[in-house]
């Protein structure tokens, strides 16, 4: 808008226009967050939430009894790739009868899905161990858990620092 | 045309720990991912997967999405007597799948009892 010698109209003209062009910020700004929102979901979805080691157990374990310790959890400790993590968990346990694992719960602290996967194990299994490949979102803590005989849990963690988390969609 | 492969050790005695290592081919949709033309790809994981063998449950797992595509599972059991393993599973769209592999087991070793 030009300055003419028209006097005090255009001035309060000038000034009129001036909400008009915070509007037009404000709407521009908008489009833009709006565009870009796949890619903040996204990135909500790789950095997620991390749990805390309560919140992933208690559903689980309910209040019986909880030890640490007692499992052992073969995760590299810098993964690569976070759609094809290697994993070996054994539970130290006699598999007898009278004590063994029932139940193996693998943990994740930032996956939407927090139970990668349960496994069921019996004296038959005669060694309480597993192994699988998982998929990971971002470098994390993974819990193994496990239900013995008895009703207790034993339960470690371990941590994982991923490279390439497996939740990349959109970025 | 396999969906799935397992392998065992090819000579187990009575008694025996036997180590299987199953491989089965599965895309194992988190629902999560988008296609090409920006689509959500529905969920579809193996929702249950057990291997039966001597009239016994002897491996049972619940994966979700948090285990990888063409998941692999370790697992162990104690050999009784030759029979077969038969390894059942269904997905979120309900496709059931299985493999049947027969696992061979010998006497134990006996000493010459003299």
């Amino acid at each position: 808008m030009t300055l003419s010698p028209h006097g005090i109209d255009n001035v309060a003209q000038a000034q009129a226009a001036w909400p008009e062009r915070r509007a037009i910020c404000r709407a521009l700004l908008g489009a833009a967050v709006v565009a870009t929102s796949p890619f903040v979901q996204a990135q909500r979805m790789y950095s997620g939430t991390l749990l805390s080691l309560p919140q992933m157990m208690d559903p689980i374990v309910a209040g019986r009894p909880l030890r640490e310790g007692g499992v052992l959890i073969d995760i590299p400790v810098l993964v690569d790739n976070g759609f094809l993590v290697p994993a070996r968990v054994v539970v130290d346990s006699p598999m007898t009868e009278q004590d063994h694992v029932t139940h193996l719960y693998l943990l994740s602290q930032r996956n939407p899905v927090t139970q990668m996967a349960l496994f069921h194990m019996g004296p038959w299994s005669g060694r309480a161990e597993i192994g699988t490949r998982l998929r990971l979102a971002g470098s994390q803590k993974v819990v193994a858990l496990a239900r013995r005989s008895d009703g207790s849990f034993v339960w470690q963690q371990t941590d994982v620092i991923v490279t390439e988390s497996a939740c990349v969609d959109g970025t | 045309m396999s969906q799935a492969r397992m392998q065992l050790p090819s000579r187990v005695q009575t008694g025996e720990l036997v180590k299987a290592r199953l491989l089965v081919a599965h895309p194992m949709e988190t629902g999560y991912l988008q296609d090409l033309n920006g689509r959500t790809i529905a969920r579809n994981v193996i929702r249950e997967l057990t291997c039966d063998y001597g009239g016994r449950q002897v491996f049972r797992v619940e994966p979700s999405s948090g285990i990888s595509g063409n998941p692999f599972f370790e697992f162990f059991f104690r050999a009784e007597q030759t029979g077969e393993l038969l390894v059942r599973w269904v997905d979120d769209q309900g496709q059931q799948g299985q493999l049947r592999q027969t696992l061979q087991v010998q006497p134990p070793a006996s000493r010459p009892a003299r």
